[in-house]
């Protein structure tokens, strides 16, 4: 349908500047591209972009058009697209997904008057080619605390998407976390290998809770677990937005992704003309991670414990990755008072000391 | 086998749960199939029916009356390929691939209220004394009504086609749409019957995902279920007891996967993941081969339209 959309209006718009021409491309809006891999109604990773762009087209008004084109599967399709969104006329594109790396560095090569940012990626081979991502992980460590004290199994329940390194970071900060504050907790990972499948996540909830879990995390984007949680009276966590609504009674907190003042940030770069390929992390301090409102379930000093840390994070006097930590084999990784480099956690890939289980390939 | 912490009678119990939506969807393009007609907007009928059922779930508060709509929805939305493939002659692949399309589309947009809404449980049947039983009370007597509705399905299906006239005349069609037409049966009045049945068969297990397996609506909810339910039917070489097999086979890997890594054990966890959609691709690639076609026993007129004149 969307890509139908898209297709029909950049037709139109062709059309419309050859009417008008050249006068009236003058005025023409900022076009704003934005790639989903996901549905703008996942309530979940998508859901949260497209707040975002929602939030940085009011800001703008007139001045700013934005567009979107959902459920984007990473590899050729996403090329096909962002091309497509190029010879339309976008001034910069958004692409919100890991994988669509290689295809938005192939296609950035190809247009190199338009601002490509690419979200939670790696790859920076042209020099349109800018970074975003947030530093999840401070949120997962919040949550990890939380859930080391409310478990009263000591069995928390993970549901992870892929075994890439922004998900095994999030999977170790919150076991780190549930473990400080409780050092009998054990962790449970489920791989769904999707980042979008409700009946799937659904029947890993399901599976985690029949195994003893009582508190459940997952870094899928559906809302399915919570549901699920729900009707089996375990409690957990939303991801990516308040998921409140679909599990009112567990529904502990959630970690909210915040891009909106990024957004805001830089279309307004693009449109001043100062726009420069960047990479940037950002986390608790800049806003960019916040939380859903805590339930009251949560006990008055546990939220406090909570609070404590997000305040310590903002202030930059703790870091979530702070040694002594070992790896999952036992050898050392980082002294005591040691902070993980930000590179170390973006290639993560081993499980922290105590955690059972490998990470798949 | 040594399960260790995993109840393989919850395991058997959940499989079919899991099985669910894609036996009913699998079923209903069987006899789709059967016909000589294929349908491949399996997965936006579903979806169409997902967003029905839970919104008729949802306003009426029960989920018999929602079942009840997505059945008349996934129908409604198989007659417009009807429509196209029976009256306007078009192709089947393409007008198949388009109503996908149309249907994940159509739900997004009638789904919008009614995201982040919590539907009417629907209750496990009361058995009694039975549903109490040591390990079968679980897996026999522990569903909901859908469970027991697919089961019958399937009985019925396989005996309809079988051992009725109407079955027979049914296949007769899908075999040989000119010797049908030949001896006087109405080819297009029963190739759109068949279109619909399937069409309420998805769109069920559309609502079976949105009521009872998630239970929510999502955009894009059923995510591929369609297209393991159309690599399913060919899977069981348009058999309605090797559809019930394959659609408890793909649920029971991806229920024993799921719960393999939940109690911790190691496993390759990609392989197993992927391998649903592995065989659905194998099947598809098979089924583009026109020899292996007759060698699996596929119905001799399928995807072929039919023209009286000719």
């Amino acid at each position: 349908m969307k890509r139908r959309e898209l297709l029909a209006t950049s037709a139109a718009a062709l059309g419309l500047a050859a009417t008008l021409g050249s006068k009236a491309r003058a005025q023409t809006p900022l076009k704003v591209g934005f790639v989903y891999i996901g549905p703008p109604g996942d309530f979940g990773w998508t859901y949260a972009h497209d707040q975002a762009r929602l939030t940085a087209q009011e800001h703008f008004g007139d001045a700013v058009e934005t567009f979107y084109v959902d459920n984007v599967p990473e590899g050729p399709d996403a090329e096909r697209i962002m091309t497509q969104m190029a010879l339309s006329g976008a001034n910069m594109i958004f692409a919100t997904s890991f994988g669509y790396g290689p295809s938005l560095n192939a296609v950035a090569q190809r247009f190199p008057n338009i601002a490509f940012e690419h979200a939670t990626g790696y790859l920076q081979e042209a020099p349109n080619v800018s970074l975003y991502n947030a530093r999840f992980y401070e949120g997962r460590a919040v949550i990890g605390t939380i859930a080391g004290r409310m478990t009263q199994t000591n069995k928390i329940g993970y549901i992870a998407s892929f075994p890439i390194p922004e998900v095994i970071m999030g999977i170790n900060a919150a076991y780190i976390h549930a473990k400080k504050v409780n050092p009998d907790i054990t962790l449970s990972v489920v791989w769904a290998y999707s980042w979008f499948d409700p009946a799937q996540e659904a029947a890993a909830a399901e599976a985690l809770i029949e195994q003893g879990c009582d508190i459940l995390m997952q870094h899928t984007d559906s809302t399915a677990p919570l549901s699920v949680a729900q009707q089996r009276g375990a409690l957990a966590f939303g991801q990516a937005s308040d998921m409140t609504q679909f599990a009112p009674d567990v529904h502990l907190t959630a970690i909210i992704d915040n891009w909106a003042p990024y957004y805001v940030k830089r279309i307004q770069e693009k449109l001043d003309g100062t726009w420069a390929a960047d990479n940037v992390w950002s986390g608790i301090p800049e806003d960019e991670v916040t939380f859903a409102p805590f339930n009251d379930r949560i006990p008055a000093e546990v939220q406090d414990e909570a609070n404590a840390l997000i305040e310590s994070i903002r202030d930059g006097s703790y870091h979530p990755f702070t040694g002594p930590l070992n790896r999952q084999d036992g050898s050392a990784w980082l002294a005591e008072g040691e902070v993980a480099d930000d590179g170390t956690l973006l290639g993560m890939n081993f499980y922290v000391e105590g955690i059972s289980g490998d990470i798949p390939n | 086998m040594d399960f260790g912490s995993i109840n393989p009678v919850v395991l058997i119990a959940s499989l079919m749960v899991a099985a669910t939506p894609i036996l009913l969807a699998a079923i209903g393009e069987l006899v789709v199939e059967k016909a000589g007609v294929l349908n491949l907007g399996v997965e936006g009928m579903m979806i169409v029916g997902a967003v029905s059922g839970f919104a008729a779930a949802v306003t009426t508060g029960s989920p018999i009356l929602g079942m009840l709509a997505a059945i008349v929805a996934g129908a409604a939305v198989s007659l417009i390929f009807a429509l196209l493939t029976q009256v306007l002659m078009a192709n089947q692949v393409a007008s198949g691939l388009a109503l996908t399309l149309f249907g994940l589309g159509f739900s997004a947009l009638l789904g919008q209220s009614y995201v982040g809404i919590v539907p009417p449980r629907t209750e496990k049947l009361n058995f009694g004394f039975l549903s109490d039983l040591p390990v079968v009370g679980r897996i026999l007597f522990g569903h909901d009504i859908l469970v027991y509705v697919s089961l019958f399905l399937v009985a019925a299906v396989w005996y309809w086609l079988n051992y009725t006239r109407g079955g027979r005349v049914l296949r007769a069609v899908g075999e040989n749409h000119d010797s049908a037409h030949a001896l006087g049966y109405k080819v297009k009045r029963v190739r759109i019957l068949a279109i619909l049945f399937g069409g309420a068969c998805a769109g069920l297990g559309g609502a079976y995902l949105s009521l009872v397996r998630v239970p929510q609506w999502t955009e894009g909810m059923t995510a591929g279920a369609g297209w393991i339910a159309l690599a399913l039917v060919v899977f069981a070489s348009w058999k309605p007891w090797r559809v019930l097999a394959g659609a408890y086979l793909f649920g029971g890997i991806m229920v024993l996967q799921l719960n393999l890594q939940a109690a911790g054990y190691r496993i390759p966890v990609e392989y197993l993941a992927m391998s649903p959609y592995i065989i659905t691709i194998l099947v598809l690639v098979v089924m583009s081969s026109n020899r292996t076609r007759r060698t699996l026993a596929a119905p001799g007129s399928l995807g072929r339209s039919f023209h009286a004149a000719g």
